[in-house]
């Protein structure tokens, strides 16, 4: 695969006009003997949202994990923008502050109130002044729709208001690339869409994302490109329309078979 | 009766709770503190500090306060100097705060870390996927819950703090148990009684402890 930041030194950020943000060369990963990584090759391209679909068990979230390197991997490289992934300490946060995560089960910090959710890392990680950061976490609230839960803790929230909240306080660091690890998996199905459209109106932005996910409306809708992944490898990728009508490979088929026959 | 308050009257025995009070305090303020440390240590990234953590903690737990106290007063002291006042029963006071202090942090590192235990590690996920580093990600997300998940096994350990500053007797210092024998040695028809009157004290010191512990372990319960 065409890889034109990995010669540059590991210090300097590739030349803005390299349209490559996230790239995965040979990444191996291995839980004990277990190899949940095989061999992962690929480029996320700035402003594409990537959805990465799969059984469970195919390495799907550990991808996912792996760009920001809370799965530290075994062999390979993954670089950002052109940077290698620093393996510790405070290189590896700065880069971290640049990657928006979004969990399955929300993880919102649990003892601060939903506007100090959100200030927390522009705060301490970007250094904004108290005004600056309140200013701007209340109009991601504004736009992810619970401006008027600021005040509440998490655990007064709804799944889905919880996990909206949570893509506003990753957007508060503006992120370079989104990463979405399951968003709505824990949600009762009343609340998937509130999130979903949330992700869509993003991605129609321009924002680079990598969405794993079930939904497979979410994909046909959004994405410019579909993953595949069984048993730690990248099986398949196309287009949402031409894997989801025409899927090559024998895993996709019977995957697909299994999930969109109700 | 009469005879035995008046037994009672002959001795400060105020006074003599009082610098248990003292022990009590300044040990659990530097236990706190050291126990803070420790428990950082050992849920740290780096190796070398999570064995130490473990090793201090491992050996001052499993080594009786008695003996800590008798080493401070006969080792600490005379031969490596370590001195607080020139003044022999300040000295005294502040090796037991000392011995009371590294033996209990022990303790409190462990409490600190079985409320970090009770933070699920999607906090620290998070905290780090914002950019926070290990310290910042301990000082602002960690530890504030870990503490209020962990405020009635540091009461526990409070409380073993209070009653073991008694063990400063072995360092000689004038607190409650030392008098208590005195008064024992000299009162000997009034043992029952000298001694209930010193328990109930101890009781008495205790309980808001143990009250005030339990009623903020519910109220700063982190609601998940």
């Amino acid at each position: 695969m065409d890889n034109p930041g990995m010669d540059a030194p590991a210090t300097q950020p590739a030349e803005a006009s390299s349209d490559v943000l996230v790239s995965l060369t040979d990444v191996n990963k291995y839980f004990g003997a277990l190899h949940v990584l095989q061999d992962i090759n690929l480029d996320v391209k700035r402003g594409e949202v990537l959805v990465v679909i799969g059984p469970s068990g195919s390495g799907k979230s550990t991808l996912c994990r792996a760009i920001n390197r809370l799965e530290p991997i075994n062999s390979g490289s993954i670089t950002l923008d052109g940077q290698k992934l620093p393996e510790e300490g405070k290189p590896l946060a700065r880069l971290r502050a640049d990657v928006g995560m979004v969990f399955q089960s929300f993880n919102l910090f649990a003892h601060k109130s939903i506007l100090e959710n959100v200030t927390l890392g522009p705060l301490k990680v970007r250094r904004l002044k108290p005004a600056e950061a309140k200013k701007q976490a209340m109009e991601l609230l504004e736009r992810v729709g619970v401006a008027n839960q600021a005040n509440k803790l998490p655990a007064q929230l709804s799944g889905g208001q919880q996990q909206r909240v949570a893509i506003a306080r990753a957007l508060a660091m503006q992120p370079k690339v989104m990463l979405f690890d399951e968003p709505t998996s824990a949600l009762d199905p009343e609340m998937v869409n509130e999130v979903l459209d949330v992700m869509v109106s993003l991605a129609s932005e321009g924002m680079t994302m990598v969405v794993v996910t079930h939904e497979m409306g979410f994909a046909r809708k959004a994405a410019d490109r579909v993953v595949f992944m069984a048993d730690g490898r990248i099986v398949e990728q196309a287009p949402p329309d031409q894997f989801f009508d025409n899927p090559q490979s024998e895993r996709a088929k019977d995957f697909l078979s299994k999930i969109l026959t109700h | 009766m009469s005879d035995f308050l008046d037994v009672l009257t002959n001795y400060d025995i105020l006074g003599a709770y009082w610098v248990n009070i003292q022990l009590a305090f300044f040990s659990a303020v530097f236990a706190l503190l050291l126990g803070l440390v420790l428990a950082m240590m050992r849920i740290s990234p780096v190796p070398s500090l999570r064995g130490f953590g473990a090793s201090y903690v491992n050996l001052m737990r499993n080594t009786p306060l008695t003996v800590i106290v008798v080493f401070a007063i006969l080792v600490l002291w005379p031969i490596f100097n370590v001195s607080f006042s020139d003044n022999f029963n300040q000295n005294f006071f502040w090796l037991a705060v000392l011995s009371l202090s590294l033996y209990h942090a022990s303790f409190f590192c462990e409490a600190i870390r079985s409320g970090v235990n009770t933070v699920p590690v999607g906090q620290a996920e998070a905290a780090r996927a914002i950019g926070l580093s290990f310290l910042p990600a301990a000082r602002l997300v960690i530890m504030p819950q870990a503490f209020r998940g962990a405020i009635a096994p540091l009461g526990n350990t409070l409380i073993a703090l209070i009653k073991n500053t008694t063990v400063a007797a072995a360092a000689s210092v004038a607190e409650v148990s030392i008098l208590m024998r005195e008064m024992i040695e000299s009162n000997g028809n009034y043992v029952i009684p000298i001694f209930l009157t010193i328990a109930v004290g101890f009781v008495i010191l205790v309980i808001p402890v143990g009250m005030l512990t339990t009623y903020l372990s519910q109220k700063l319960a982190v609601s998940r």
